[in-house]
């Protein structure tokens, strides 16, 4: 058994292109390095297309890294291991969804959803133990038995997430890759769905990675959260530091973008406004990718990529204004010229 | 000093369905004033959308019934337009913007030509001043090399840049009224911003009257005047923002504010999620809609429904914890008071 505070989960390096044709590659991530600790929830959150799911699936195994490491508990995945290392590992990581409504076979009764993996993974179970098994999770998720014969039509947004959720325990993970779980429901069942991830970590000592847009909800979840935009990791830090002390402009423009429910907080702060959008995944601005966005870019941006390196005790960022080694812009720049 | 534009009194909207028919909207009653931003924020289901469509008279005929109501706008019953007179109101005075900007344009037109559209039908330019008209549109709303652009298809613009379109299509004939539903759901925060942030410019500069629809409690602080709260077809509480904000009256709306993690506070204190899920519209009884996650819930809850109690001239309210006859010791000192 592991202790804890051990890395559960080693991340080194890791991409992942996708070729567009013939020419073109989509950077959807290129070259992120993280790790998290056994029992911890790591926030991943960035903009639709800045490679967030890619690397939740990459981690999970369902693509293949184009290069980087994987290291889940002390295994390197994605090396052609012998097929029970493999099974074992893809059974200790498992996935909730987005969307409650199209990731559940509508053709299959919750019990049958739900004890799937059990019958791949746990072939010595007999029926009567697996319907125990599944009545049990259902009651551990807030449903109860008598729903275990019903199809998923027959059930809210809120109660499929938890169909999703009891799917993904049944094998008995370690670590659960929770893609915006709670991005397509309704406000009120969003905190019954995020109480219950907190609650079902404590009992089944859970580590997660938690990926979503809504910076608010993730807060709450997360001990740290890591920063993504367009394939990088641009800061990553303990999440209450991320709040009171963005320090990647890019943090800093997505936080103050959130707007608050409390109209007196909302009328006295001074809101950073980004200009323009995101640049495409496969053609991303030279130097550092958020430069054409960035309120406070340097000559020096747009020439060298800033390294992602610890600016202050374990908050990592990459950004040249916290970069003390490139002495001042004006000399980065000349050296780079010559 | 506030004018009035727009009335809608007592409506009731119900779809037939194979199963039976289900009440969508149970009684709505609101005023718009001009100039003014007036949120609509509740669950999915609970007949936002619907009422934003009533007002546009966009629900399908063959299986909308309008039972009861009227929706007053400058003397007229909306209601009772016929289709032509409907269709010199709609896109020309009240204009509205859909969620989802992805399948809201026609991906077959140039976006000029979507612009030019309205202005041409309902103002009666010539092309030429309405492509002129459309180019001040496209800068107004802030989209770079705007000449150019009007030439392009919408497949060439990503998600925010198709909504400034909508937008701009939506006040290029200078509406009273624009209905925005959901308009940055689909949309990334800081896109969303940007969004936002033009919708206010615009309104300044237009005397535009907002109706605005969201289910995120942020985006209603952000820009509402007053909010109204839906719930299961009915606006359980309606008042100014600060007043929904800081004295919350109706238990569902103490429930939503609460269930909002808040920036500021800490992590370790849980959030309060509303119990329960919202109600199926077919299968509702003769109560209050939110009796079954109500806390606070009394027997009269379950039997009747509550009527609305108007607690100052802004301000009403649908709850029995409010009504005159309950004989209440206490009201729940959580209830009126900021989370």
């Amino acid at each position: 058994m592991m202790k804890k505070n051990e890395d559960l989960l080693v991340v080194k390096d890791l991409k992942k292109h996708f070729k567009m044709g013939k020419t073109s590659t989509l950077k959807a991530i290129d070259g992120i390095s993280f790790t998290i600790k056994k029992g911890e929830t790591l926030g991943l959150v960035g903009e639709s297309g800045c490679g967030k799911s890619t690397v939740g699936r990459t981690i999970t195994q369902i693509y293949e890294p184009t290069s980087g490491e994987v290291i889940f508990d002390n295994e390197v995945l994605h090396t052609k291991q012998n097929k029970a290392v493999q099974q074992q590992k893809k059974r200790a990581m498992q996935m909730i969804f987005q969307d409650p409504y199209s990731s559940l076979n509508p053709r299959m009764t919750v019990m049958e959803i739900i004890s799937e993996g059990l019958v791949i993974h746990s072939p010595e179970l007999s029926r009567m133990e697996r319907e125990e098994k599944v009545n049990e999770l259902l009651e551990l998720v807030g449903l109860s038995k008598k729903h275990s014969q019903r199809y998923p039509h027959e059930f809210s947004g809120g109660q499929r997430q938890r169909i999703g959720i009891a799917r993904a325990l049944a094998v008995e993970p370690q670590f659960i890759v929770a893609d915006e779980p709670i991005a397509a429901l309704d406000v009120s069942i969003q905190a019954q769905i995020v109480n219950l991830l907190k609650k079902l970590q404590e009992e089944k000592e859970l580590t997660y990675l938690f990926i979503a847009h809504d910076l608010s909800m993730v807060k709450y979840i997360s001990d740290r959260i890591a920063v993504m935009y367009l394939g990088k990791i641009v800061e990553l830090t303990a999440s209450d530091t991320l709040y009171e002390k963005p320090l990647h402009p890019y943090s800093r423009a997505l936080l103050s973008a959130i707007p608050i429910p409390d109209p007196d907080m909302e009328r006295s702060r001074e809101q950073t406004i980004l200009q323009g959008d995101v640049p495409s995944p496969i053609d991303i601005p030279s130097g550092c990718r958020f430069r054409t966005r960035c309120p406070n870019v340097m000559d020096v941006c747009s020439k060298i990529e800033p390294v992602y390196r610890e600016a202050e005790p374990n908050h990592f960022v990459a950004c040249h204004l916290y970069d003390e080694t490139v002495m001042s812009r004006e000399d980065a720049v000349a050296l780079h010229d010559c | 000093m506030t004018e009035e534009i727009l009335a809608v009194n007592n409506l009731h909207v119900s779809f037939k369905t194979q199963t039976g028919t289900v009440t969508a909207i149970r009684g709505v009653n609101f005023k718009l004033n001009k100039g003014e931003t007036l949120a609509i924020v509740g669950e999915s289901g609970s007949g936002k959308s619907v009422t934003a469509k009533t007002i546009m008279r966009l629900l399908p005929k063959h299986n909308t019934l309008i039972s009861e109501g009227d929706i007053t706008y400058e003397g007229r019953d909306l209601l009772n337009l016929s289709l032509s007179d409907m269709q010199k109101v709609r896109g020309s005075e009240i204009a509205m913007v859909f969620q989802d900007p992805m399948t809201s344009l026609n991906p077959t037109m140039r976006i000029g030509k979507q612009i030019m559209e309205g202005l041409l039908k309902h103002q009666h330019l010539s092309k030429k001043v309405a492509k002129q008209k459309a180019l001040e549109m496209l800068e107004l709303v802030g989209i770079p090399n705007a000449k150019e652009r009007l030439e392009a298809y919408p497949h060439q613009f990503s998600g925010g840049m198709r909504q400034r379109v909508v937008i701009a299509m939506a006040l290029a004939c200078n509406p009273r009224i624009l209905i925005a539903d959901e308009p940055t759901t689909a949309l990334d925060v800081t896109i969303q911003a940007q969004i936002l942030q033009l919708m206010k410019d615009l309104q300044e500069k237009m005397d535009t009257a907002i109706i605005l629809i969201t289910h995120d409690l942020g985006v209603v602080a952000n820009m509402a005047d007053r909010v109204a709260v839906m719930y299961a077809g009915e606006i359980v509480e309606q008042g100014t923002l600060d007043e929904i904000f800081y004295q919350p009256q109706h238990p569902y709306t103490l429930g939503l504010l609460r269930s909002m993690p808040n920036l500021s506070a800490s992590r370790s204190e849980p959030l309060i999620p509303i119990p329960g899920s919202p109600p199926d519209l077919a299968t509702l009884g003769t109560g209050c809609p939110f009796a079954a996650r109500c806390p606070y819930t009394m027997k009269v809850c379950h039997d009747f429904l509550p009527e609305h109690t108007h607690l100052n001239e802004s301000h009403t309210v649908m709850c029995w914890l409010q009504d005159a006859r309950t004989p209440l010791t206490h009201i729940p000192e959580e209830v009126g008071s900021a989370k």
